[in-house]
Order: structure tokens, then sequence, then C-alpha cells
């Protein structure tokens, strides 16, 4: 089974200046409306929370090595899961490098420490169970 | 152009260089632009300039020098005109 991991590190102070500076330009560009509202919304954007997502987007593109290709950031999108856990969502472009790469499964976590936000990405192809109970890879 | 480039830069690249150093073919990666640093210098030329960088050229080739940046410029500012 093939697994291939993504890291990056942002700093939310650069985050807090692209808002201050970019705006709504920034938030539309870069992030996707359920994003910027898990964030606080667009007048109350939490930066740290933005710098959270940015960085898994950026490790994500790591995981995939499609930092040569188009990076359409709003393709790659950082949701909840059931338990508050982050987890993506990916579309376009970078849904059709997964599937081409057979990476079906993602495993997303991002921390904060001070001003800086970081996230780890694992990619990985997702096992199938046969009838008889024998895990299969893919 | 390479000077209005240069000048975003200036303000938006986040460069640990002088900007004023670089020569317009230099590598703005290797000079030490983040990935988020790229995103606000194409916001900062999407005003600059009245463009909008369409999917395709958001790419790290397009952003990876003044000289890259400024081809990009020119194509979509002469796509505008077409239009």
């Amino acid at each position: 089974m093939e697994l291939r991991v993504g890291l990056d590190l942002v700093s939310i102070a650069e985050v807090r200046r692209s808002i201050a500076n970019h705006g709504e330009h920034y938030l539309s560009r870069v992030f996707t409306e359920r994003e910027v509202a898990d964030c606080g919304g667009p007048e109350l954007a939490s930066a740290a929370g933005l710098a959270g997502r940015f960085a898994a987007k950026e490790a994500t593109i790591k995981a995939l090595a499609s930092s040569d290709d188009a990076t359409p950031w709003a393709d790659i999108e950082v949701v909840r899961g059931a338990r508050g856990e982050p987890t993506l969502r990916l579309a376009g472009l970078f849904a059709d490098i997964a599937h081409d790469a057979g990476l079906t499964g993602f495993s997303v976590s991002i921390t904060h420490e001070g001003e800086y936000a970081a996230a780890a990405v694992i990619a990985y192809q997702t096992l199938r169970t046969s009838a008889v109970g024998r895990i299969i890879d893919e | 152009m390479i000077d209005e480039i240069r000048q975003i830069l200036r303000d938006h690249g986040r460069l640990p260089v002088n900007v004023d150093e670089l020569a317009p073919q230099d590598d703005l990666y290797r000079a030490g632009m983040t990935s988020h640093a790229s995103v606000n210098v194409m916001l900062a030329l999407e005003d600059h300039f009245d463009i909008e960088f369409p999917d395709r050229m958001l790419t790290r080739g397009v952003f990876e020098s003044m000289s890259s940046i400024a081809a990009a410029v020119s194509e979509l500012k002469s796509e505008s005109v077409a239009q």
C-alpha cells in the first residue's frame, strides 16, 4: 500500500496581514465559504483557523506531489468530521490527481503553537475487504 | 512592467532578500518566497493590473520569477483586450 506524507507550516501573522490587505479577495480565492464560516465568518475570520487550513492545503499538495500543477486552493477543502476532526474534500484537479494515483484516503492533523500553524497530511490507498474478510490492497 | 512587479514583490512578496538585487529571471522561491506569500503577490497583481489569474495559471512556474509573472500578466491583458 502506498503512503504519501505532506507537511506545512504557516505564519498566523502572515494570514492576518493577508486578511487586512486583501480581505474578501483573499478569503474567496483561497478558502471555501464553508471554511470561512467554520473560522468565524468573513467579518470575524480567525487568522489562526485559516492558517491551519492553508497549511493543510499545502500539505495536501505536497502529499499529492502536485506542486508543479495548478493550485486552485479552494479545490482542497478542510471540513470538520463528525467528532470535529479535520477532514479533506478534494475537487477538480486535485480530485483527479488523487484518483489517478489511487490515493483515496486522507488523514489530516492541524496544530497551533504561538504564531504558527502546522498541518500534516497522509494520503493512502484505501483497503477493500473481500467477502471472505481478507484485506485486499487495491 | 518589471518595475511594477518588483514593487509588488517589495510590498507583498515577504522576501528575505533585497528585491532590488534580484534579476528578472531569478527564482523567487529559491530567494525565499513562500507559497502563502505567492498568494498575496497573485492577489496584488490582480488588483494592480485589473486581471484575474485563471486556475490553469495558478502554477509555481508562473510565479517563479519576475519574467514569468510579466509574461503571464501580458498574456492576460492581451486576452482582456481581445474580448
